[in-house]
């Protein structure tokens, strides 16, 4: 009685050719998963590299605590701070804005709504994130720049506060959605504890959910402080970007951010000044990076808390 | 209902043998010349298993017969399922474990560098506790394994299904339907699919860890048939907590025991099912099938 | 306090916790809703054949947007054509390969910081990175490159996401009859994987093809005479026209850019809540 061969003999498995084509496609994987880091490091070094001339020609202590921001004067005068508290002023209208209205917004679609109710909340959410900065600023334009001039009879409604308004619309996605996962995260078994002890669903929401997702909502604001912080062309539009010392937000200021963009248009390639808009984009890279970074571990302690 | 598949395996040449590239017909024949045993025994020698530094199996020696069920028995956790992934080298993908000992499949060492794991995989299903089948049409699941060795030509492939699914027994009740996608199958109807596709790498064993444990009594009773058909043409080697469903179906049984938590489990005793579980030799092996402990 | 007046206090509690937290979702929704509206309603009267088919002429007052809507499927297909594969695997890696390690703990970090990154510190690495030092020139390439790098968190995080919901069983069922790692990856894995992976992607592509502030300084023009030819071209692009007639076109025409923005919305938008919508409807049919 003769034996049959199984496939796998007849065909010899996998050829030599197979063998090396996966090797290709197996070092591509490789490659490709290490590449964030490598992306990531090669925008701190080129933003580095491109500073160099303005750390030493400017300095990094003068140009972090110099309020007078002149870069076309001769010489140019490379005072970062107005820019710097320009940023945090908006960024600051824009959490007055979105932080209570998105955390209590999380807290309905997470606590008080139905699965029709939450989809339609998440599909409103995910449109306002779909939206284009720039198309914010337009509206900005439109209709908040007007209304602020309006309302607090100014000469112009390009202001930080304008600004900020439309900055938190537009932080709102990130704060709801970053707040509404961690209200969801926060285990059945520890609301129907509090449940069974006689709770209503709101005691339950504020004496145990809340301080359960307190860290993820902090990582939410968080992160909705980092969109805000590097927001671009929003705020370009709308803050009238006077590069002064920022003492109201109904004055115009001019942000990291919009100056980068206002400004890399008209300068000379190699120049200090040049230069410097990269150093105003490292000191960015680095603040958001920062806050990024703690968003991040907290969230991450957040995930092991409610492993098991 | 088997006879498609017994003729193959049975018969001079392969059913598809009209189509075959010549120098595989010639490597057909010398293949038959060589090998005059019957093919799909494996050997066990010392084997242990550690999974980091926790040894889960020790010093398990164990013959397995061709063409014959050996039953795998004992309490949760001995590391039953461990010593069937030794068989098809599967702890390969689980990272930490080590393998230690000797295992032959005809003679040849699987657990060495020379042994592709990939390839030894075609000569050794597995059927898993759950049914998983691919998320994929009935066909597709079946075609799966030929197509990874290779085979494309569509003649082939259909007698294959077709040949794989009536091994499983599964044919009369989808031969209608074979685009129909597998989610649509019942549990035992899965399974049977999960067996069928194993069937078609033409394997010389299949490895079987609980496949009726998910299933009701008439799917349970449906796969113990297959496994009484396929056992003319396959070894088999089956993981069970059922012991009259060991009694009924192998041909010979292993018991495995872990006597502490932290002591690696052994291989109490191994012989034949009838003589295991009329009259054992180890009193641990009586107690466990009689039910006082496990 | 009597149990009752406690209970009663409860209920006014609870009451009006759903009243503030619901107005505010509900102020959430209006606001969304009249950004909509907003949009719709002054671009609305904008959009006809000629806007959609004609180039810009006196400077954007007159004319259409055909070379702005056209630059913009360029930059973003090829957006598309390098984030994608590039994205897809490393998911994989991240999924299926990544060891659990300290490297890998960085990798995930440095995707999470990634996605936090500002627009416009993209638009100078891309200057600086591609346009410059690679010689790309401000072009297509160049700008697809920058978006590239703004969107490959997205679409890896949305790949990684999709490759874990698929069973282990699937994967183990694969091996055991012979496949290769990468083939099970390729023939089973991906292809269950598959309406995750495109709908994270499509959201990440949507999102990138708003963006302005990275392809200020590498690629977008204000202007331009002909449509684009190749990658090294130059392009127009609808939120770079939005933003540059706004601010340096004086007495710019409104109903144009409003128009403009309602196709850019439109197109955005429609494609992400699709895409999301999709994405949940399968999530909730296929259980495994
Ligand atoms: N992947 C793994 N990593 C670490 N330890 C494991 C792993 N798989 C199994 N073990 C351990 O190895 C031992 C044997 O497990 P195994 O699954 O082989 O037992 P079993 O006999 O199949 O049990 P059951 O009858 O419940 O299926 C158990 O103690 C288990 O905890
Ligand atoms: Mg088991």
């Amino acid at each position: 009685m003769s034996i049959p061969p199984s496939h796998g003999e007849r065909r010899r498995g996998r050829t030599t050719m197979r063998r090396a084509a996966e090797g290709v496609v197996l070092a591509f994987i490789y490659v490709c998963g290490w590449l964030a880091i490598i992306i990531l490091a090669a925008i701190a070094l080129f933003l580095i590299l491109n500073s160099v001339r303005a750390l030493n020609e400017a300095g990094l202590g003068s140009m972090l605590s110099g309020t007078a921001w002149y870069p076309t004067s001769n010489p140019g005068k490379f005072g970062m701070l107005p820019l710097i508290l320009g940023s945090l002023l908006v960024t600051a209208v824009a959490l007055v804005v979105s932080v209570p209205l998105g955390v209590a917004a999380a807290v309905f679609i997470s606590e008080f709504s139905g699965t029709g109710v939450k989809d339609i909340m998440k599909s409103i959410i995910e449109f306002m994130a779909a939206v284009p900065s720039v198309v914010y600023g337009l509206i900005g334009v439109a209709v908040v720049i007007p209304l602020v001039k309006d309302v607090f009879a100014l000469n112009s409604g390009m202001t930080a506060l304008a600004g900020g308004i439309v900055l938190g619309v537009m932080s709102l996605p990130t704060v709801i959605s970053i707040s509404e996962d961690a209200l969801h995260a926060v285990p059945f078994d520890l609301r129907q504890g509090s449940a069974a002890l006689g709770n209503t669903r709101w005691q339950t929401t504020y004496k145990v959910t809340i301080p359960a997702a307190s860290s993820g909502i902090f990582a939410a604001v968080m992160l909705g402080l980092g969109r805000a912080i590097g927001e671009t062309m929003a705020v370009l539009m709308l803050t009238g970007n006077a590069a002064i010392m920022p003492t109201s937000v109904l004055e115009s200021v001019r942000t990291m951010t919009g100056t980068i963009a206002a400004e890399m248009g008209e300068v000379v390639q190699g120049g200090l000044h040049y230069s410097v808009l990269f150093a105003v984009g490292l000191v960015l890279f680095v603040i958001t990076f920062a806050i990024n970074l703690a968003a991040d571990l907290v969230l991450e302690g957040q995930r092991k808390r409610w492993r098991r | 209902m088997v006879t498609a598949l017994l003729l193959e395996r049975e018969g001079a040449a392969p059913l598809g043998a009209p189509h075959m590239h010549v120098r595989e017909a010639a490597e057909v024949a010398t293949r038959d010349e060589a090998s005059s045993t019957i093919r799909g025994s494996f050997s066990l020698t010392g084997v242990s298993v550690a999974y980091g530094r926790d040894q889960v199996i020790e010093g398990v020696d164990m013959e397995i017969p061709p063409r014959s069920v050996t039953a795998l028995i004992g309490p949760s956790g001995c590391g039953k399922s461990t010593l069937l992934r030794c068989l098809n080298r599967m702890n390969d993908e689980l990272g930490n474990v080590t393998v230690g000992g000797r295992i032959t499949l005809d003679g040849v060492d699987i657990m060495g560098k020379a042994m592709d794991p990939v390839e030894l995989r075609m000569r050794v299903g597995q059927v898993f506790q759950r049914p998983n089948p691919f998320p994929m049409s009935i066909y597709d699941n079946v075609a799966y394994g030929p197509r990874t060795q290779g085979i494309r030509r569509k003649a082939e492939l259909d007698a294959l299904v077709e040949e794989s699914l009536k091994g499983s027994a599964l044919w009369d009740e989808v031969k209608k339907s074979l685009k129909k996608h597998a989610f649509e199958l019942s549990g035992g109807q899965q399974q049977r699919l999960c067996i069928a596709r194993a069937l078609a790498t033409k394997p010389e064993v299949i490895l079987m860890d609980e496949p009726a444990s998910a299933l009701d009594p008439i799917s349970t009773q449906q796969i113990e048939d297959t496994i009484a058909k396929l056992k003319d043409s396959v070894t088999i080697v089956i993981v069970t907590h059922n012991m009259q469903q060991a009694a009924r179906i192998s041909d010979q049984t292993a018991f495995m025991l872990r006597e502490s938590l932290e002591a690696p489990a052994h291989l109490i005793e191994i012989g034949d099912t009838k003589k295991m579980f009329t009259n054992p030799d180890d009193p641990r092996t009586e107690s466990y099938i009689t039910g006082r402990f496990g | 306090m009597s149990r009752t007046s406690r209970t009663r206090r409860a209920r006014s509690a609870e009451a009006v916790a759903r009243i503030l937290t619901g107005g505010a979702a509900l102020g959430v929704v209006a606001v969304a809703l009249f950004v909509l509206g907003y949009i719709v309603y002054n671009g609305i009267g904008a959009i006809d054949f000629t806007f959609l088919t004609d180039v810009p002429r006196d400077r954007g007052r007159e004319g259409g947007i055909l070379p702005v809507i056209v630059g913009t499927i360029w930059v973003t297909t090829a957006t598309a054509a390098l984030t994608l594969p590039i994205g897809v695997l490393a998911g994989i890696y991240l999924s299926e390969y990544a060891p659990r390690n300290l490297a890998t703990r960085a990798i995930r970090l440095a995707i999470t910081n990634m996605a936090g990154v500002p627009s416009i510190v993209y638009g100078l690495f891309g200057l600086a990175a591609f346009v410059l030092t690679a010689g790309l020139g401000r072009s297509i390439i160049a700008s697809a490159l920058t978006l590239t790098c703004m969107t490959l968190p997205v679409v890896i995080t949305a790949t990684e996401e999709a490759l874990r919901q698929i069973p282990q069983d699937l994967r183990q069922a694969s091996l055991a009859l012979g496949a290769t790692r990468l083939r099970t990856i390729y023939k089973v894995v991906l292809p269950a994987a598959a309406p995750g992976i495109i709908t994270g992607s499509i959201l990440g592509l949507a999102r990138a093809a708003g963006e302005t502030a990275p392809i200020l300084f590498t690629g977008a023009v204000f202007q331009m005479r002909r449509l684009p030819e190749d990658l090294s071209s130059q392009f127009m692009s609808l939120p770079y026209h939005i933003y540059a007639q706004v601010t340096s076109v004086p007495g710019w025409n409104r109903t144009l850019v409003w128009g403009t923005a309602l196709v850019l919305v439109a197109g955005v938008s429609v494609v992400s809540v699709i895409a999301a919508l999709w994405r949940s409807a399968q999530r909730r049919r296929v259980k495994w």
